[in-house]
This record gives structure tokens, sequence and C-alpha cells, in this order.
């Protein structure tokens, strides 16, 4: 009786509960959604705002332009040193033949992006029999121009306060209505090496920079990596020297990565001598930066084969070596491919340690090798942002969105291949 | 003793394939300093690497103090060929680049403007240097009229002048390692400190205490440090219509639809009112160049040339449109005459 009485008081007890205890629960998994939720949201701003500022300019304005190709102007021995920006300035004063005084024909030529001479003398190299004929040429308009058309300079606003002037406007207003004024896609921008000139700007030379700063990183950070991890899993006897090599990987992992620019700036410039802003240097110092990521995966993939396969390996009469390059290592390879991608990935969008060794640079030349000067795309970005011109705003962002391209495939692949080869046991 | 052979090995193969790079020679230009300069040098740098047969030049963006220090490093193929510089050399930079056996040209390209502006949505403020000083600096002189400093009290610019309107101050503008900064301090809140006599009179008896009273900003949220991005700045000024923002001529010159430059002592930051003077707060910006390089590196003399060239730096040149302020016509003929003979400075220069 006694014993029912207090059995059933607990049963209350619990029942009682229950309601708040659900309700707790409840509660805990609100939070943890609400947390995911708001991460979601802060991440498709982001998304947002840079597809938003960004998308357009994968488009560039261009002008058709009637261009009478004076002899006069091209100096037959010298093609290169011709005057070919006096052809196209000849060219638009015969388009607009109303325009008078110097202050007005220079806003005239404004209209044309000064990329426009370039692409002329291009052709005229590949089409000598074309001098002294009238051919018709889209050029790529100037950067305001772009804006203009693209919306985001307005017409609005009293004259002296707007980059184009009333008589741009009505020369644009009048080109456009003759058909010779078209958006296009933007191969420049894909195609060419950095520019001060917003139109003629391109990431090329930023990714075959980060090409081969990344191939040099990859060729030594993963060789190297996997060697100090299976040396410290497999073959080093476990002391206090492993156990401070281990701390110390630890914290390197977490060391401010400018702090490796400066390692690299003291040994591999000032010391060793080798150039300034060179993706072999670049590729060095991202190696110091990757190898603990690269070392503690391999390590985490390496303990995950369970001991059992060693045993077997081991005990068939494999040698220790025979044991780890033929069973182990095989086996642990999808999560160090992982480990080494994820750590590529932070690399590749790395800036502060390329700094201190010169990479933060104007160049335009697409670099041709590992000891051209290069730089790399989130320096690009970077140098884009701080631009005064406003068409280097959408670039900026477009340049942001190749680069998280990258980084997503990159990222995916990883999954990809941990799905794929990952063993559970 | 096979291990020592190896590092013995490794040890030369380092040093060797070190002296191999610092004895190869380099085909194009490599340029370090400022970041102010960055947008014109680089400007030049692509038309020359565009119309000539050279590679384009390679410019990194150190700021000057950076520059200096890598160019003053030594004569060689691993030491940058000119600096850009947004002040003028210092007498310390010179003497370590002097012992390092360097011969310096001294190149100056023109001006440019530090405006104080504001979004397009509120009214263009008139502004004198001693407004600016009062209104930014850490130590003012007290309110009350006696001759001593004490902590910066003004909250809004109506304290500050009663002529101006009833906002909160709210500055933003560069950090202090920018040059930006460096040159903000020095032309106009130094220049409105001196207005004081007591202030004034300070710079003889202690020089020091002079300089931290004309140049310490205050940090009590009124002067708001926003980065060395001007873009940064710009936009901030758009959302928030009472703030002012510090920064280049080039950032106002290409967002005049949305701010405006605020009078300085009556004058407002236009091209022509920089270039002939009038605008009290703009500074000359330079470039150095290594003399014994210019013979070594192919292109140097083009690239000198073109940079020094009419259609570059004159009135109507090319640089103009990227926003920098021209000389006078006589001394860009000067500066032209230096960089033909390269004559190089000396320590009388100071």
């Amino acid at each position: 009786m006694n014993n029912t009485s207090k059995s059933q008081r607990t049963m209350d007890i619990v029942q009682g509960g229950l309601a708040k205890r659900y309700q707790k629960e409840k509660r805990f998994k609100l939070y943890g959604l609400s947390a995911i939720f708001f991460s979601l949201l802060c991440l498709s701003l982001l998304f947002i705002s840079i597809f938003s500022n960004g998308y357009t300019a994968f488009q560039q304005t261009f002008i058709e332009m009637e261009i009478a190709i004076d002899p006069e102007f091209i100096d037959k021995g010298n093609f290169a040193g011709s005057d070919y920006q006096g052809i196209i300035k000849a060219s638009l004063r015969k388009e607009f033949p109303d325009v008078t005084g110097r202050k007005a024909k220079k806003r005239l030529y404004h209209l044309v992006s000064s990329g426009a001479s370039y692409q002329l003398q291009d052709f005229v190299r590949d089409n000598f029999d074309k001098i002294g004929q009238t051919i018709r040429l889209w050029v790529p308009a100037d950067d305001d121009v772009d804006m203009f058309i693209k919306g985001h300079i307005g017409r609005k606003g009293p004259e002296e306060d707007r980059r184009l002037k009333d008589d741009q406007i009505s020369w644009i207003d009048s080109l456009v209505e003759q058909g010779r004024i078209k958006k296009k896609f933007n191969t420049t921008f894909f195609t060419a090496g950095d520019s001060r000139e917003p139109e003629l700007a391109g990431i090329w030379g930023a990714a075959t920079g980060s090409f081969f700063t990344l191939l040099v990183t990859l060729a030594l950070s993963f060789p190297i990596g996997v060697a100090a991890a299976v040396y410290l899993e497999e073959f080093a006897p476990t002391n206090r020297w492993t156990d401070l090599i281990e701390v110390n990987i630890n914290n390197l992992a977490a060391v401010p990565s400018i702090v490796f620019g400066l390692l690299g700036l003291a040994v591999f410039l000032n010391f060793a001598g080798l150039p300034r802003s060179a993706p072999l240097v670049g590729g060095f110092v991202l190696t110091l930066m990757t190898l603990p990521t690269i070392i503690i995966a391999s390590r985490a993939s390496l303990k995950s084969v369970p001991p059992s396969i060693r045993e077997a390996a081991l005990g068939v009469g494999a040698s220790k070596t025979q044991m780890v390059t033929h069973h182990v290592l095989p086996l642990a390879m999808p999560g160090m491919l992982t480990g080494t991608i994820i750590g590529m990935a932070q690399a590749l969008g790395e800036t502060a340690p390329l700094l201190m060794i010169g990479m933060v640079a104007f160049i335009v030349d697409i670099p041709g090798g590992f000891t051209d000067p290069s730089t790399v795309l989130p320096v690009q970005i970077y140098l884009w942002a701080d631009s005064p011109e406003r068409a280097f705003l959408e670039r900026t962002s477009a340049a942001i969105m190749v680069l998280l391209v990258f980084l997503i495939s990159m990222n995916a692949v990883a999954v990809i291949l941990r799905k794929k080869f990952e063993r559970r046991w | 003793m096979k291990k020592a052979l190896l590092t013995v090995l490794a040890l030369v193969f380092v040093m060797t394939t070190g002296n191999l790079w610092a004895d190869s020679s380099r085909d194009y230009i490599s340029i370090v300093g400022s970041s102010t300069v960055y947008p014109f040098a680089t400007v030049v740098a692509e038309k020359f690497g565009k119309s000539t047969q050279y590679k384009t030049p390679k410019i990194e963006s150190t700021g000057s103090g950076g520059g200096h220090k890598l160019f003053g490093a030594g004569v060689g193929v691993q030491h940058p060929d000119i600096t850009n510089s947004s002040r003028r050399i210092k007498k310390s930079e010179f003497e370590k680049a002097s012992q390092n056996g360097i011969e310096i040209v001294e190149v100056k390209i023109g001006y440019d403007g530090i405006v104080v502006a504001n979004s397009k949505k509120g009214a263009a403020l008139k502004l004198t240097r001693k407004d600016l000083y009062l209104a930014l600096a850490a130590q003012v002189p007290n309110p009350d009229g006696s001759e001593t400093l004490v902590a910066n009290p003004y909250k809004t610019w109506k304290d500050v002048n009663a002529s101006l309107p009833n906002t909160k101050i709210e500055v933003l503008g560069p950090p202090p390692t920018s040059g930006t900064r460096d040159a903000f301090v020095e032309l106009a809140m130094e220049g409105g400190a001196k207005k004081f006599g007591f202030i004034k009179a300070m710079k003889k008896a202690d020089k020091k205490k002079y300089k931290s009273v004309c140049h310490t900003v205050r940090e009590d949220g009124a002067y708001i440090e926003a980065g060395e991005n001007d873009n940064l700045i710009v936009q901030k000024l758009e959302a928030n219509s009472k703030a002012l923002g510090i920064f280049g001529f080039s950032f106002l010159d290409q967002n005049t639809d949305k701010i405006q430059g605020s009078f300085i002592d009556g004058v407002q930051p236009t091209f022509d009112a920089i270039a002939d003077g009038s605008y009290p707060v703009s500074r000359p910006l330079f470039f150095y160049v290594k003399k014994a390089h210019v013979d070594k590196i192919p292109g140097m003399k083009g690239f000198l040339k073109e940079f020094t060239s009419e259609k570059a730096w004159g009135d109507e040149g090319y640089l103009t449109d990227k926003g920098l302020i021209p000389m006078p016509a006589a001394e860009r003929k000067e500066f032209q005459a230096a960089v033909a003979n390269l004559k190089p400075m000396t320590a009388s220069d100071f």
C-alpha cells in the first residue's frame, strides 16, 4: 500500500514535469533552428548584395564606330607607334561634326574607351589591306558611358555635379537611337589582366597568378604534409619530443597568416634572394600556412583506419612500410585529400601573407611562369575595391563571385571525394 | 656523416640559387610606394606597357614609408627602381639610402587635394582650418579664453563655431598609418592651431609639445577611423547625411553626384582651386628614381619620359582625368629637366 502510493507519487512528479520538459526540448530545438536560420539569412544577404552589385559587370557597353583608317596616321615602319588615338578622334569628330571648342571635343573623345586605339591597332596589324578604307568596329565605351547605360549614373541633378554632361548624354542618346550602342558579354573581364580603365580590366592575370601559386603550394604541401602525418602517426615513438611537435603543429594552425608572410620575407626574399612578387615565393609561404591544416587532417584520417587492418597486414608478414603504403595509406587517402583541398581553398582566399612578399601589386601582363611578377584573385579584389572609379565597384563584386565559384567547387570536390571513397568501419 | 653532407649540400643549394636570382637581370621596372600615387603611376605604367615593346612596370602599393624602406635598401635588381611618395623623402630616409650607395633623383608629379566632404542630402559646410582643429584635436584651448589646454569639450559643430549647424561632430577619416591622415593633420589641423598665438609660440619653446597638440586627433568617438578604403567612406557618407569624411580629391571627383566638398577657409575643393593653390589643404606628390638603375633596367628612360610628358602630367594630360592636380608649367619644366639630366639629390636639398 505504502509502496504503491510512493510509486504513484513518482509517476505524478514525472507526469507533472513532463509538459515542462517537452517545452524545454522544443525551446532547445528552436534555439538551434533559429541559429541556423540566422546564419542562412546572413549568407543569403551576402550573396544577394554581391550578386546584385556584380551581375552587371558581366556585360560591357560597346559603341559601333565608323572608322576611316587614314593612311596619314599610319607609320608603315612602326605600326605600334602609329597614332591610332588620332584616327579614333578624327572618326568621332566626323560623327558629330557640329562639336566645336576644345572642352567639348575633349568630352566627345571621352565617350570611347582608350582601349579602342589598341583594338584598332590589332585590327590594322591583321588587315593591312584595309588601310585607306572605312570600317565599322564595335569598340568598348568609356566606363562613365558604361555606367550610364547600365543605369548606375542618372541624368538628373545639376550638370556640374554629373560625370556626364548634357551634350555627352545627347550624343549617347542619338547613338542609342541608331542602335549603335549595345551591351555585349564582357569577354575582356575573363581574358585581360589588370587595368586602370575599368572597361579594360580583367581577372585572367590574377587567376593565372593564383593557379601558379596554388600549384607550388599543392606540389609542396601535399607530399610534405602526408609524409609528416604518416611518420608521426605510424612510426614515431610516443615521447616528450613527439608531444612537443604535436603541440607545435596545432599551434601553427592557429597562427595569424601575416606571420607566415613576415617569415617568407625574411627567409625567401632577404636570405635566399628569391624575386619579389613571384608565385614561387607565394607558393612557399602558403605552403607554410597550409601544412598544419593538412598534417592535422591527415593524422585524423590515419587514426580512423582501424588497428585490425594494420595487425592483419603485419600478421601475414608485411613489413611496416608495406603495411603503410599498401593498406593504411590508400584507406586514409580520401580523408587526406579532403584536408588538402580545404587547405588549398584557404590558401586561395589568402591576401595577408602575400602583402609582405610583394604580391599586392598592379600587374597588367599575364604571368607566364613561376618567377614572373603576378598577383592573386583576392588581392585583385582588394585593389579594385580601393579604386576611385565607380565602375570598379561592380567589377569587384563580379571578381568576388568568380572567387566564390572557385571556392565552392573546390569544397564540393572535397565533399564528393569523401562521400565516394570514405569507408565507415 | 651522410647527414652532415646533405645539410651542407642543401645550404649550398639555397645560397647558390639565391645568388643566381640576385645576379640574373630583371626585364621589367619595379615600383613601390604610396597608395595615393598608385592610381596615377599605374595609369602611366599601363600606357607605357601597351605602347612600347617593354614589359609593363610592376607597381606595389606599400605606403610611402614602406616604399622608402624597400627603395633605400640598396642598388641591384632585387631592389626596386622607383618609389612613389605622397610626402617628401625624409632626411633620415635620404641618409640611409646614401649610406647604401644610392643616388636619388627627385621628381614632383603634381598635387593632391585632401577634401572634407559630406552627402549631397545636407548643405555644404563652410569650415575654416581653425574649426577643423577645434573639432578634431584631442586638446584644444580652453573655451573660457585663458591660454590653457583642455580635453576637447565640443560636441556639435555649433559649439565650435556659432555659424555652423547644430549637428553632432562625426568625421570619418583614415587611420594613422595613412599618408592622407599625415597630410591632413599637418595642413588642416596644424594650420588651424597656428591661429592661436600661444600655440604658435609653443613651436619655438617646446617643439615636441607643439607637434603633439597640433597633430593628436581626439579619440572620444567624434573622429571615426574608417580604414584605408576611401570608397567605404564615400558609401558611409551616403548613408549618413550628417557625417563628414576625409579623403583624397580623386574620390570626390568620381562621386560629385553623391557628395560635396566642404568649403575650407572660404574655398571649395575644385580642380582649379587646388591647382592655383587657393585651396589650403593640398600636398605635393613625388616619385624617387634610383639613378644607377636608369641604364640597367630596360625601359626606365622611356617610362620616365612618358610620366613627365605633357600628355601625361600636363594641364590636359590623361593623369588629370584620374584626378591629379597638375603643377604650374614652370615647375613641370624644372622637373622635366631634372629627369633628363638625372640630377641626384644632395644633403643640401633639405
